[in-house]
């Protein structure tokens, strides 16, 4: 990069590579080979996500300065898609499909009852950093309705009742994956 | 078919089915037996996963080399997946439902080794006693005899003169093969016939009897009357042709969906696949490519139901040094997945579908905008690029053809407002997804100030029929204004859940009805929902409305995506407002005041109502307002958000009356109107309903009666739940 747009150039740019993992400073060299870079903000917002879990103030900021976009942007990005999550998320997240399928077939009893159980609201994560609770739009699987989505499993058709052991089903993959050593 | 004119072109074309199919191959011979697992999204939340498992298990144990497993796209038909599918050579293929492990172990025990199937787990069975040979009768219009009738009814008679078993035989009607192509309209009729795959084109009655003498008796093929180009959908018969909901629909854009394994190019090119875009590119005309599609009167599957040639001549004629096309995979419409189905189950024809629209505007790159919430659909995509690339299918001089052509993924990030063109164009461009005012158009100024077509998934989808079979048989199949059929995606208060593909002008009734299947037990029809959070509700007086973008327009809503939700009597007409509206509100991106103001207020208001607390005087508010925000609002979103409002009110007024005057809602469904009360006679007094009311409204004193204060009660049911002895009541 031969440009300096200010005078501590390095050290922004040093201290901006620090933030964010091999994977999305990779990426982003990428994007700015090709034409229009910064049209890749998105998809390196998707990047961080994937990679942090979740888009911390460093990291957006980083972006910005590697990117060359104004911070202001990577924000008003961050923040207008749903999709982006400033706030680390739980182990397992769980989405809950508003679409009109899972609508009328008793999407709020479970999210209620979802509530209830985890003893937390909608966009909270349990205490023990286990669970974070969201509502998604229309997963596409209207013929499993009502559904959620745990994660990357899509499980339906689900009754209130089902949730307390399905909820326990996670707990016990999280307990055995402690117990054989993987993080 | 239409040919393929450049001798270069067609040179690389037919090297390319010389390196792909290789008839020894296990996916192509026909001597094996084949088990069919779907593998989309929809599947293998129902367990499709697990199934593919057992299977394989199952057939290491047995030691059996004569047995090929699949993996094949969705058919659509969700509420009976995963679907399990068993192709014995020369027996009829039966397909079973809902499978699962035990299944697996009895099919495969009882049906693959026994050759015994199992009539009972049959999708939508329990089936019928599988006949020797099925002969099915196409009831499109175009294949009727010139008096309008078919000539099933002439096959039955000859059939039981001529002695042969009528369990030998079954006879099914089924829509468009895709055979005619248009031409000779009514000259001809098609009937194929199962399992042996033979599609015949009769005249008379003497063609019949031949059929019957020799095919049916003996066994042996007609081949005088055989149909030799093997027609569109006629796979998709072949497997599914004996089951009701399937072979009422026309399938063109899903033709390949769970027939063929969406990952490999080569059961695609051996189902045609890329042989339309050798048409397209070895004539080298593109103006060839948008007068067919323009002729074939396709139109935007997004909803608008813009002229997709016109869209085409649109992008192409301004002078520019770059043009793009994209293909809008943003599907955020509640309730409809006929992309997600399209984009998984049969990648590599969207990815033709876009190289031959660029073709056609002279585009060098193209662009799949697809929302991040489809993780599989986006991996699908992805590896049908990767291996067309490798394949000279895209890249540089694309099958020699002197054609250069890329294509990207862009992904969504869950704004729904995206699906609007600007909003889209603005998020590729790594912007807020807002809209700007059209004109200009993205045709004229779009991705990066360039001209741009923004075409649906199921637009796309279209084009490769229409280029290999040609506009007028893609024309015939629809209503004078707009060619070829449409995707459903069939949900609600209904028997058969899935999608539907029919031609254009098919009344409601037939796809509600006859092949969704009708109401379930104990519920009664009241509306459906079309064109999701834009569209609005169509209630029984209309049932009989062909279904097309300008009668749908007529009555209030719109065909949009094609999301179709049917709602019986329990659900609430002014709830069904409020869902939506509170979608429209919530996606709203507030960069205008009537969409972003107009929407809340309108959302407040029915939340009164819906709470009990409106009055006549807001309901006629709601409706100015909403005929407001209609008007004013800057983009789709706004301009249509009022839809589901106003369309409520016009059909289903006496329920906002009831909510309003009496306090009632005649569905049940609005819990804010509920009345929650203690019946002194069960009440034992235990108190646990009063320790649990999180409003503490609850009071009595102990092995005493217990009142609920109705003033205080916020209606949340807790105490229905907890009470063990059925003393609370609700009305």
């Amino acid at each position: 990069m031969n440009r300096s747009s200010t005078d501590n150039w390095p050290a922004v740019r040093e201290a901006s590579r620090k933030a964010l993992p091999p994977a999305v400073l990779d990426f982003i060299e990428e994007c700015r080979e090709r034409e229009h870079p910064k049209s890749a903000l998105i998809a390196v917002l998707h990047r961080v996500q994937d990679e942090c879990g979740h888009l911390g103030r460093d990291q957006l900021n980083a972006v910005a300065q590697l990117l060359q976009v104004p911070t202001a942007r990577v924000y008003g990005a961050a923040t207008f898609y749903h999709f982006f999550r400033l706030r680390p998320r739980g182990r397992f997240l769980i989405s809950v499909c508003l679409g009109t399928a899972c609508y009328v077939k008793g999407a709020d009893q479970v999210n209620r009852r979802l509530m209830e159980e985890l003893g937390v609201g909608l966009g909270e994560t349990t205490a023990d950093g286990l669970f974070s609770l969201e509502t998604t739009r229309c997963l596409g699987t209207c013929g499993l309705a009502p559904v959620i989505m745990i994660n990357d499993n899509v499980h339906g058709p689900l009754k209130p009742d089902d949730i307390p052991g399905l909820l326990e089903r996670y707990i016990q993959r999280a307990r055995k994956e402690e117990a054989g050593g993987k993080t | 078919m239409n040919p393929i004119k450049s001798k270069k072109v067609n040179d690389f074309y037919e090297a390319l089915l010389r390196d792909l199919i290789r008839p020894d191959e296990a996916a192509f011979r026909q001597d094996r037996i084949r088990i069919q697992v779907g593998s989309a999204t929809c599947e293998l939340a129902a367990g499709a996963g697990e199934v593919l498992d057992e299977l394989k298990k199952h057939i290491a144990a047995s030691e059996r080399d004569d047995i090929v497993v699949r993996e094949v796209g969705c058919t659509g038909r969700c509420s009976r997946e995963p679907l399990l599918g068993v192709v014995i050579p020369g027996r009829m293929p039966v397909t079973y439902e809902k499978a699962d492990r035990e299944l697996v172990h009895r099919v495969f025990i009882e049906h693959v080794q026994g050759g015994r199937p199992l009539y009972e787990n049959m999708l939508d069975g329990p089936g019928r006693q599988i006949s020797r040979r099925e002969v099915l009768f196409c009831r499109s219009r175009r294949c009727l005899r010139p008096d309008g009738a078919g000539w099933e009814r002439d096959f039955r008679d000859m059939l039981d003169r001529s002695g042969i078993s009528r369990e030998e035989i079954d006879i099914l009607s089924a829509s468009c093969f895709g055979a005619c192509r248009g031409e000779a309209a009514t000259d001809a009729s098609t009937i194929l016939v199962r399992p042996d795959k033979v599609l015949y084109r009769i005249r008379n009655r003497s063609d019949l009897e031949e059929i019957i003498e020799s095919h049916l008796r003996r066994g042996e093929v007609v081949e005088r009357l055989r149909w030799k180009l093997p027609p569109l959908n006629r796979s998709f018969f072949d497997l599914y042709g004996d089951v009701a909901f399937f072979n009422r629909q026309s399938r063109v854009s899903l033709r390949n969906s769970g027939v063929l394994d969406p990952e490999s190019l080569a059961e695609y090119v051996n189902f045609r696949g890329f042989r339309a875009l050798a048409v397209a590119l070895g004539g080298g005309d593109p103006l060839w490519v948008i007068d067919q599609v323009s002729r074939a009167r396709l139109r935007g599957r997004g909803g608008a139901g813009y002229p997709t040639g016109q869209k085409w001549i649109d992008t192409r004629e301004p002078a520019a040094e770059n043009r793009y096309i994209v293909c809008n995979a943003d599907e955020g419409d509640p309730g409809a997945f006929m992309n997600r189905s399209m984009l998984e189950s049969d990648p590599f024809n969207i990815v033709e579908g876009m190289i031959i629209g660029g073709f056609a505007i002279g585009a060098k790159k193209g662009f799949f905008y697809i929302r991040a919430e489809y993780p599989l659909a986006i991996a699908r995509i992805q590896k049908a690029i990767d291996i067309c690339r490798e394949k000279r299918l895209l890249g540089k001089n694309i099958m020699d053809s002197g054609f250069d052509f890329e294509i990207e993924i862009r992904l969504g990030a869950g704004a729904f407002v995206c699906g609007e063109e600007t909003a889209l164009i603005h998020s590729i461009e790594g912007e807020r997804g807002q809209p700007r005012i059209r004109p200009p158009y993205p045709s004229e100024r779009g991705l990066w100030g360039e001209p741009t077509a923004i075409n649906n998934v199921e637009t796309l989808a279209g084009v490769t029929g229409i280029i290999n079979y040609g506009c007028d048989w893609f024309r015939s199949l629809g209503t004078d204004k707009s060619g070829g059929t449409k995707v459903f995606a069939l949900a609600g208060t209904i028997r058969h859940t899935g999608l539907v593909e029919v031609p254009l002008g098919t009344t409601l009734k037939e796809i509600v009805f006859e092949i969704g299947g009708g109401m379930p037990e104990g519920s009664e029809f009241k509306a459906v929902q079309t064109g999701g959070p834009a569209g609005g509700c169509l209630p029984l007086e209309l049932i009989d409305l062909p279904v097309d973008y300008d009668s749908l327009n007529r009555a209030g809503t719109i065909m949009g995506s094609g999301g179709m939700i049917v709602l019986g009597q329990n659900d609430c007409m002014v709830d069904i407002a409020k869902y939506y509206l509170s979608f429209s509100q919530d996606e709203s991106c507030g960069k205008c005041s009537p969409c972003r103001e107009g929407t809340t207020r309108m959302l407040e208001i029915l939340e009164k109502i819906s709470a009990g607390r409106g009055t006549r005087r807001e309901i006629e508010n709601l409706e100015r307002l909403a005929k407001l925000v209609k008007k004013s609002s800057l983009c789709g979103l706004g301009r249509a958000a009022p839809n589901p409002v106003l369309s409520t009110l016009t059909h289903f007024r006496d329920e906002y009356l009831a909510h309003v005057d009496d306090k009632r809602c005649p569905a049940g469904r609005c819990t804010g109107l509920l009345r929650y009360s203690v019946d002194p006679e069960s009440c034992v007094g235990c108190g646990l309903c009063a320790r649990d009311c999180p409003a503490a409204c609850i009071s009595g004193e102990k092995r005493r009666p217990h009142e609920i204060d109705q003033e205080r009660c916020i209606k949340c049911g807790r105490c229905l739940e907890v009470c063990r002895f059925q003393a609370v009541k609700v009305s």
